[in-house]
């Protein structure tokens, strides 16, 4: 069991490695820099400025420069930003990002499951077409059309219950605020939830026909025994595998959901670097990112050899 | 024991009308027809069918357990309770404890993620309440009960982790531990091996005299009835056709039907069967015209272990050092276990798969060396009819194309009109209307899909012919057609064979020499009438012996001497010398001593065994 | 001659044994696909969508650039009366956006981009990941486990991030639109293709068609690939509405296609800009492309059905 995680490990670093590499190579080829945009500059001022930030040296050397920068932590300045490095543009706004992303993975998990669940032990009733359509509506209607859509009606027009008006705020993160964090966490979940749905659909009806919930049965556990004990786990499996994509798909709806709802996570950024050829702001971000979606994928590859004992010897 | 009600004539188990349909996407399947049926206390009621013949369907029924597209009607009584209709969570009083039931397949009827020891654990605690420590107790001794040897440290393994045998000892407990009324057993050893077979039919015996259990043993193999039952019923097409004492329907079978499936199954002490094909004896010219030889054979596969950070590899030895000669029109049968390698042999032979040492000499050519078109040659004279008809045949080929491909691609000269003649007079030969030229395999059934695939084989009438487990996979009476078919184009054509089958009855049949083969090695070679009549290896005695008759006579008679234990991993090295204990190193890596092949009559060698 | 075990099969089944033709597998797929209303329904207005797309720009009154100063932001007429600035004429059925453009005919023209793009980079995800995945599936071994090492590591980086790279570095360029959101779904289409491969190869009729003589090439061209062909076929139905997705993420992100052209992410984005003054802008083509991947959907899911029917 852990000989299989430190194979992983070992196994994800050279694939971070990779992603580094061919970042940094896709800036550079790029044409144009980072200076282009501004006002014409004298030359000796410009070749002044290219000097300070190392970009007159050969790629080669700009690269050996930043990896060495790299392992020191030290992500460089940040070309637009001048007054901040990456680092400390990152180190504020990826704990905004995370609280955002863990939370909506938490609330896909938890409802999709549940609904996915109800759909397959009614299945081919009302509660299962119910369930799946709304669904596919989930997976179909993109996060910048709910976004908008439900900031109108839950944030400007607002809902009138038991008597009183109910307002959510249209947009701004207010240090995390509970109010201010329903609209952006449940837009971003949205999809997830409804991938999710399905799968544990899927994957339950399959399960549920299996030979040996049948000895489950045979063997007169009760009901909810049987679906618990025996079924849900196996069911699951699909949904770890699937936790790997769930979270890029997240980390791209969540450049949307930062951008409409105006929160300052590090898409943000990410999106403005990009256009600004903000070299290092981007590559910090891709790196950041990188290096989460190996490490949650090292946590998903784990948790299903734990969920499923046959996967721990196989390797 | 509480005093539970009963019948004055002793039945606890009423079934009245039982009607059991199925809404498929085909239409409706109508599985089982009114039938009823009784079962008293302590008694054994063997229930025989092919399939199709609603025996499983039947007591599915009776426990709720259908899937959902299937409905249920009549009267099903335990003990004067109705059982049908009932919901859950009355039903899951009865059932698990009252009446249990157990399945074909072990590992997939067992739950993946469970230790066996919670999962026995929990048929037990569901259904009465003793506490942790007293149903762990309980465990063991059930556990013990069913021969799991090393029980305490199994009860924390995964079902994974065990061998088919041993799987199933589990389910037998988690029916038993809680001293159940009826046991119902739907083809609980169709998936094992003999031995193993022997060793759970032994097992569910003691069962039934020491807790006087009732059983509803459901199988195909009326061999395995003849053990052990009391009373049997006979079922085709959703109903009873005959029912009555063992002994009636095995020595005094009245209705058509249940003649026909006794004749039909291969008897291991009745090689040749009245009004079948015959096998053809072998010619003094044919005895002389030597076409294969086989000498050293190995075929090793390189299988990773576990190692920390960098896995090794080990040698699989799934043919370990055999020879054997073939001779014109010959047709030798190879007989083992799972794992002994019977199937790497043959198609190490026929250039399926790479061989790692020995020599392979056919019409006195070595087959290593050979290329191109020497091998394209070879493919004419070699061919091999696979043991699933189903999924040796490429669903989205018409049956004709099938049968065409070895013609087309190995004999190109031929026009489509000619390939087309030929088609259709091999499907002739065999049995099939030429006119399904342009069906598709999974609108026939299996025996005719079986019919496809040996006129593939035929189609360029190869000199010999390799049958994988052909007829394994196909119910009794079909068997029996595939057979004397084979027998019947054997004879025709003269060809030589290799058949391969755990099923030492059929293979008596159709086979002039027997090999029997143990993890990789022959330990018995003789012609077809020594090796039944004077085996020598305690492996051969024991396949032998495990085979079930479909005599209940005989069978109440034999001393049963059943081997002890699983088949051994052939990973292991101290495996194969199992029999030969006196010269064992007990080292699981180590080059262990190769028992020597010792002719003891003419043509029969046996391997050197310890005296038992 | 007898032919017991048919015996479960119905009368229906029992009569077709009379027939000469035999029943192909991707004759009763298109049988219950048939029977699959949700997807014959979808297959209709899908059609119907694209129709309208290619033909009615031709004969349209309005073209997707033209401005009416008369009539910026004005709504369709059969709009109700809650406090539009004005009501345009003429034959603007979903009347105009903020630059004083037809809607209806940047909607379908929306759907022109749309539709190609989801097309287009199918067809490349599709031609690199079925010849990538059936190479590695089939050759085996060594090479097999580079290439597959290869996919896992481009699959662990979030890819679409590398695309807007691309797009920003390119300056977006139209055509390499196209090549490089194709460039996103190879890798699982690689996947599925090789996963299928594998599991054919290991299939009996493989080594059945070797023993009758049968050469590699012939292999993979005759048994191999028509029993791929079933779930890339599904595959590619799914696909198609993930790709619109992502062009329309693009556009959203203003990376995407450049105006005056127009695709239905474009419109999405200044629709919910105007939402408050301006609902049509944002409803209708949300419709379109709400429909539109619905009517994906179920065909994927028709089809998926179709070809790997639960019962058999």
């Amino acid at each position: 069991m852990w000989a299989y995680a430190t194979r992983r490990v070992l196994g994800a670093i050279p694939t971070l490695f990779i992603i580094i590499t061919m970042t940094f190579f896709l800036m550079h080829v790029a044409p144009g820099g980072p200076f282009d945009a501004q006002r014409h500059l004298p030359p000796e001022i410009e070749h002044n400025i290219r000097a300070a930030y190392n970009l007159d040296k050969p790629v080669w050397q700009q690269y050996a420069i930043y990896l060495g920068r790299l392992a020191h932590g030290d992500l460089g300045p940040s070309y637009k930003n001048h007054d901040f490095t990456v680092t400390e543009l990152i180190a504020v706004g990826l704990p905004v990002s995370a609280r955002l992303g863990l939370s909506a993975i938490l609330l896909a998990i938890f409802i999709g499951i549940g609904l996915g669940t109800v759909a397959a032990l009614n299945q081919n009733k009302l509660t299962d077409y119910g369930v799946m359509g709304i669904a596919m509506i989930g997976i179909t209607i993109p996060t910048f059309v709910t976004g908008p859509i439900l900031t109108l009606f839950l944030g400007i027009y607002g809902l009138h219950l038991f008597g009183y008006d109910f307002f959510l705020p249209a947009g701004g993160w207010n240090g995390g605020a509970l109010a201010n964090m329903i609209l952006p966490v449940t837009v971003l979940a949205l999809p997830q939830i409804a991938v999710i749905a399905r799968l544990v659909r899927g994957s339950m009806v399959e399960v549920l026909r299996s030979n040996y919930v049948r000895t489950a049965r045979a063997k007169g556990l009760p009901s909810h025994i049987v679906v618990l004990r025996h079924a849900l786990r196996a069911a699951l499996l699909p949904v770890v595998s699937y936790l790997g994509p769930a979270i890029a798909g997240l980390l791209t709806g969540s450049l949307i959901v930062e951008t409409i709802f105006g929160i300052p996570g590090i898409g943000r950024y990410f999106v403005e670097g990009a256009i600004n050829r903000d070299y290092t702001l981007v590559m910090g971000v891709v790196i950041c990112y990188a290096a989460f979606v190996i490490f949650l994928n090292l946590v998903a590859d784990i948790l299903y050899a734990v969920l499923d004992p046959r996967v721990r010897y196989s390797q | 024991m509480p005093s539970t009600p009963k019948t004055a004539s002793g039945r606890i188990f009423e079934i009245r009308d039982l009607d059991v349909r199925f809404d498929t996407q085909d239409g409706e399947v109508h599985a089982v027809k009114n039938i009823d049926f009784d079962i008293s206390e302590s008694e054994c009621v063997g229930v025989v069918g092919e399939s199709g013949s609603g025996k499983s369907q039947l007591f599915l029924a009776t426990l709720g357990l259908l899937t959902a597209n299937g409905k249920a009607a009549g009267s099903v009584k335990y003990r004067g309770q109705e059982l049908l209709g009932l919901p859950d969570k009355r039903l899951n009083q009865v059932r698990g404890s009252k009446i249990t039931m157990i399945f074909q397949d072990p590992l997939t009827s067992l739950t993946p993620h469970m230790t066996i020891g919670a999962q026995v654990m929990e048929a037990l605690r569901t259904h009465q309440h003793v506490a942790y420590a007293e149903a762990e107790r309980r465990c063991l001794e059930i556990l013990d009960l069913v021969r799991i040897p090393e029980a305490k440290s199994r009860m924390r393994q995964y079902p994974y982790e065990l061998s088919g045998g041993m799987r199933q000892r589990v389910m037998i407990a988690m029916a038993t531990v809680c001293a159940p009324d009826l046991l119902i057993a739907d083809e609980p050893t169709t998936a094992l091996d003999v031995t193993v077979q022997a060793q759970i039919l032994e097992i569910m015996r003691d069962l039934k005299k020491e807790l006087k259990t009732a059983i509803v043993l459901i199988s195909h193999d009326m061999g395995v009835i003849a053990g052990i039952a009391d009373r049997v019923q006979v079922m085709r097409h959703g109903k009873i056709v005959e029912s009555g004492k063992a002994d009636d329907i095995f020595y005094a079978p009245r209705h058509d039907y249940t003649k026909a499936l006794l004749d039909a199954m291969p008897r291991i002490d009745r090689p040749v069967r009245a009004g079948h094909a015959a096998l053809r004896p072998l010619s003094t010219m044919d005895a002389e015209h030597k076409l294969l030889d086989v000498d050293d054979l190995k075929v090793y596969f390189p299988v990773r272990v576990d190692g920390f950070l960098l896995p090794r590899t080990k040698p699989l030895r799934a043919v370990d050092g055999v020879s054997f000669t073939l001779r014109q029109g010959e047709t030798l049968g190879i007989v083992g276990e799972s794992g002994c390698g019977k199937s790497t042999l043959a198609r190490a032979v026929m250039r399926l798969i790479d061989k790692t040492d020995g020599t392979v000499v056919w019409r006195g050519r070595d087959l290593s060396g050979m290329q191109g078109a020497d091998l394209q040659r070879l493919r004419k004279d070699l061919q091999i009819v696979f043991q699933d008809p189903l999924a040796s045949l490429d669903p989205r080929m018409t049956i004709g194309q099938s049968i065409a491909e070895p013609l087309v691609s190995l004999k190109p000269e031929l026009s489509a009109q000619e390939v087309r003649e030929e088609v259709r007079n091999m499907m002739n030969r065999v049995g099939l209307d030429p006119n399904w030229l342009n069906r598709y395999p999974h609108e026939f059934s299996g025996g005719q899909n079986q019919r496809v695939g040996i006129a593939r084989a035929m189609i360029v009438k190869p000199k010999l012919i390799v049958c994988d487990e052909a007829v394994s996979a196909l119910d009794v009476s079909i068997q029996s057609q595939i057979v004397d078919l084979i027998l019947n184009l054997q004879s025709e054509f003269g060809m030589s064979m290799i058949f391969i089958s755990h099923d030492l009855s059929v293979v008596r049949q159709v086979a002039h020499r027997v090999m029997v083969l143990y993890l990789g090695r022959i330990v018995e070679l003789a012609d077809r009438n020594s090796i039944y009549e004077d085996p020598r290896h305690p492996y051969t005695k024991a396949l032998i012996s495990a085979v079930p008759l479909p005599d209940p006579k005989a069978e109440r008679g034999k001393a049963h001497k059943a081997l002890l234990g699983d088949l051994p991993s052939p990973l292991d090295s101290r495996a194969q010398l199992s029999f030969l204990k006196s010269k064992l190193i007990d080292d699981p890596d180590a080059e262990q001593y190769r028992p020597k092949l010792i002719e003891v009559a003419t043509g029969h060698y046996v391997a050197e065994y310890d005296p038992q | 001659m007898s032919a017991p075990g048919l015996a479960n099969r119905n009368t229906v089944t029992l009569e077709r044994a009379l027939d000469i033709k035999g029943r192909s597998l991707w004759t009763d797929a298109r049988r219950r696909l048939i029977q699959n209303k949700a997807a014959v329904a979808s297959i209709v207005l899908l059609s119907l969508i694209a129709l309208l797309a290619i033909f009615v720009p031709f004969f349209w009154p309005y073209s997707y650039a033209a401005i009416d100063y008369g009539a910026i932001g004005c709504a369709p007429d059969w709009w109700p009366d809650w406090n539009v600035p004005c009501h345009a004429g003429g034959w603007h059925v979903f009347g105009m956006d903020q630059n004083g453009r037809d809607l209806f005919i940047r909607v379908l023209y929306g759907a022109r981009i749309s539709l190609s793009v989801g097309l287009v980079a199918t067809l490349v995800s599709l031609f690199i990941g079925v010849s990538y995945g059936a190479i590695a599936g089939f050759v085996g071994g060594t090479l097999d486990a580079l290439m597959m090492r290869f996919v896992d590591v481009l699959y662990s980086l979030p890819y679409i991030f590398l695309v807007i790279v691309l797009m920003v570095v390119f300056n977006q360029n139209f055509f390499l639109l196209f090549v490089a959101i194709g460039a996103v779904e190879w890798l699982t289409m690689a996947r599925i293709v090789r996963g299928q491969t594998l599991s054919i190869k290991q299939k009996e009729y493989i080594e059945a068609a070797r023993a009758a003589g049968v050469g590699t090439l012939a292999t993979i061209r005759r048994h191999v690939i028509p029993n791929v062909l079933g779930p890339v076929v599904v595959y590619v139905t799914l696909t198609i509405p993930t790709i619109i997705l992502a062009e329309s993420f693009l556009s959203f992100l203003g990376l995407g296609i450049q105006p005056p052209m127009t695709s239905w992410g474009v419109l999405i984005k200044d629709g919910a800009d105007q939402m408050e003054t301006a609902p049509w802008m944002l409803i209708f083509p949300a419709l379109f492309m709400g429909v539109t991947l619905f009517c994906f959907n179920f065909i994927g899911d028709g089809l998926r059905d179709a070809l790997d029917p639960k019962d058999r």
